[in-house]
């Protein structure tokens, strides 16, 4: 009788490795000894569970990074198209494999530049993107049948995705050949993000039109990456951070059900989206619970026989919290744990923040280090050529399990509570964070005031924070702090005048119409959308048509 | 300013988010802090236009006027939400504007210049801020 891990061996790996060769000739050890490709409590009996095969906890690809490295995916946007533009085409040239882009906050909440809500903001903490002109712009020379794409944008992700699909077009790729994620997860922004503009009933049927939209259209775009990251950044517990991401996550499959959705068709496009913080073992751990404790969600809740459905996919990016405006050099050494405990949880992509990120926007030097940590996490460290190199280990399996657990029973909290659009309703989510935010803020500060004291408790009872409350010094930092060109405003202010005159007024005016009609009725907006954007109406123009019918969400405040 | 402003009295503060920026973990924490400190603190949520936090400001009849932006829209945004307050009578010189945020030394000198007494960054302790704050509101001219 053949071994469980013979016939994984023989099967699925084999499989996977006579599809697509792995990324090396061999794995070796620096004696020139070969390495297997996963390593097992039992060679000749129960092999535990293994890659690529429910529950998915050791991965969900049965050769994961011998076969392919994480797509290594910098998010990046400032300025306008031009200038977000180039440094995409940088970052392509330095070796990196997926673009991300950061938009500007009047584009994530539907304003255009020259809107007064916009005042201040235009082109801050991303690009600018008013039209399709912007958009052209911004992927000008970027082939969209050969990157993929992830687009950080929630409120009004269904447009951002349409001028996307647009552009292809004009560049005469099909919808069926792009690539990409828009974030689309609506439900951490009422918890933690804020750029929600629309009251939770609408928005998530924003989101299940997109969900039956790409799945006929879009076969490859990733429909939603629902984000446990903003709420860890501030402040929930790596169990709550499974724990509300997947309670998110099952509220937007029960309403695409509602809409006649089959889980199995349109499960295998969720992604989800983590944080990477400091407690390397811990967070390892964490990568490994989320994605058994979804494999058995998908089985046991929405009774899935699609094993795409089950496999949780998820980008990660290190945790920005955590970077230190003392001592900024300290922050190359924080991301790089983060980034390789990342990799040792299995992520399929990564965002390494630059060491300058609690001082102001990343500086091109700092970017480009932040990338390299991960190049020499991938092909120097030799942590990529086995796979799950930690399972077994007693501490990472027995993290791994209770944190499971821990999340499960958050999940529990909040079905109790009606699901997570009644929890978020009622603050409890909101709550829940604030509560782990402060408790951390007093670890901290009890460290500080110890060690500032002197006290013998100093080191002991505290949370230390190197640079910030121990080790500290006098010295300013010397970094470069990059600016944003204050006239973007009015240049956008400028494009869009331009754009105005130039279009077909009629043919723009019945596009928004058909968009408000169809808000009020149960037909997709997307093709709606697409259309709109074709005829240059703004992305401000189409979120007012349906401000218009739906009006705004209003913060239930928790302090 | 009222009589029920003076310096007996229990400290108010406001603390808002003005402009787009929905990070709040850092004002939430503030405005918890001085609250654990004994003050009263209204906290405006996000989102809040220079005439909305003035407006808030005025009808608080609050000490200090905290603000807190991490979008990079700190030197447009702050100087707006002073200039709305002066034209409601709420200056520098009667109340304590504070700004906190992802705020680079030159443009904290820059705001300081434009009426806010004090800038707290990433790292601040938040029993600095409350012992700022006890230490000059006494010093208005709340008369």
């Amino acid at each position: 009788m053949t071994s469980q891990l013979q016939e994984w061996l023989d099967g699925p790996y084999a499989k996977a490795t006579g599809r697509f060769p792995e990324r090396r000739e061999a794995f070796h050890r620096s004696s020139g000894e070969p390495l297997d490709p996963i390593y097992v409590s039992d060679v000749n009996g129960d092999a535990g569970s293994l890659p690529g095969e429910y529950p998915y906890t050791r991965g969900i690809q049965p050769t994961m990074y011998r076969g392919r490295l994480w797509t290594m995916r910098q998010y990046a946007g400032q300025e306008d198209a031009e200038a977000s533009n180039r440094r995409y085409r940088f970052l392509l040239d330095q070796g990196q494999t997926g673009l991300s882009v950061a938009f500007d906050l009047p584009t994530q909440i539907g304003y255009d530049s020259d809107a007064a809500m916009a005042e201040g903001e235009v082109g801050k903490v991303g690009v600018a993107i008013d039209s399709i002109d912007d958009m052209r712009t911004l992927f000008d020379q970027i082939p969209l049948d050969r990157v993929t794409t992830s687009m950080t944008i929630n409120s009004t992700a269904n447009i951002l995705l349409s001028l996307y699909a647009a552009v292809a077009e004009e560049q005469s790729v099909g919808r069926d050949q792009i690539g990409g994620t828009v974030q689309n997860d609506i439900l951490k922004e009422y918890i933690a993000r804020g750029t929600y503009i629309y009251p939770p009933k609408p928005s998530m049927r924003l989101i299940t039109d997109s969900f039956d939209y790409c799945t006929r259209e879009v076969p490859r775009w990733n429909t939603i990456s629902i984000s446990g990251y903003h709420m860890r950044e501030a402040g929930c517990t790596a169990a709550q951070e499974i724990g509300f991401t997947l309670a998110n996550a099952i509220a937007y499959v029960e309403a695409a059900l509602e809409q006649g959705l089959a889980f199995d068709s349109f499960g295998p496009r969720l992604s989800f989206f983590f944080a990477c913080h400091s407690n390397f073992l811990e967070e390892i751990g964490k990568f490994r619970a989320a994605r058994r404790l979804w494999a058995s969600i998908a089985r046991e809740r929405f009774g899935s026989e699609n094993q795409r459905a089950q496999m949780l996919r998820f980008h990660t990016q290190t945790g920005g919290v955590t970077l230190t405006a003392q001592q900024p050099d300290n922050n190359v050494i924080r991301t790089a744990l983060q980034a390789l405990a990342a990799v040792l949880g299995g992520t399929q992509s990564l965002h390494t923040n630059s060491l300058d990120e609690a001082l102001g926007l990343p500086s091109e030097h700092a970017v480009e280090i932040a990338l390299r940590t991960q190049q020499v996490i991938g092909y120097e460290s030799g942590v990529a050529d086995v796979i799950d190199p930690l399972g077994g280990s007693y501490y990472i399996e027995q993290t791994t399990d209770a944190l499971e657990e821990e999340a499960r029973n958050y999940i529990e909290q909040i079905d109790a509570l009606g699901g997570a659009v009644s929890a978020i309703e009622q603050g409890y989510q909101q709550a829940e964070i604030l509560e782990a935010a402060s408790s951390f803020q007093r670890e901290v500060e009890t460290e500080a005031e110890e060690a500032r004291a002197g006290s013998k408790s100093a080191g002991k009872r505290g949370r230390v924070i190197v640079g910030v409350n121990r080790f500290e010094t006098d010295e300013d930092p010397d970094v470069e702090i990059v600016r944003v060109d204050p006239t973007v405003r009015e240049r956008q202010i400028e494009k869009l005048e331009r754009l105005r005159d130039r279009r077909d007024q009629t043919a723009v005016s019945a596009a928004l119409d058909a968009i408000q009609q169809a808000a009020a009725t149960e037909e997709n907006l997307v093709p709606l959308m697409l259309e709109a954007v074709k005829q240059s109406a703004t992305l401000g123009e189409i979120s007012d048509s349906l401000r218009q019918v739906w009006g705004e969400y209003r913060e239930r405040i928790v302090v | 300013m009222s009589e029920a402003s003076t310096m007996t009295d229990q400290i108010r503060v406001l603390v808002a988010k003005p402009g787009l920026d929905g990070h709040d973990r850092g004002a939430k924490i503030v405005a918890r802090a001085l609250r654990d400190a004994g003050m009263e603190v209204i906290y405006t949520g996000i989102r809040q236009t220079p005439d909305m936090i003035a407006e808030a400001a005025l009808q608080e009849d609050v000490h200090v006027v905290a603000l807190s932006v991490l979008s990079g829209a700190h030197m447009e945004l702050f100087p707006r939400v002073v200039a709305a307050c002066v034209e409601r009578g709420i200056t520098p010189e009667n109340t304590l504007f504070l700004g906190g945020g992802i705020i680079p030394d030159e443009d904290a000198a820059a705001l300081q210049d434009a009426g806010f007494s004090a800038v707290f960054g990433p790292g601040a302790h938040t029993g600095d801020i409350a012992e700022y704050v006890r230490e000059h509101v006494p010093e208005l001219d709340r008369s």
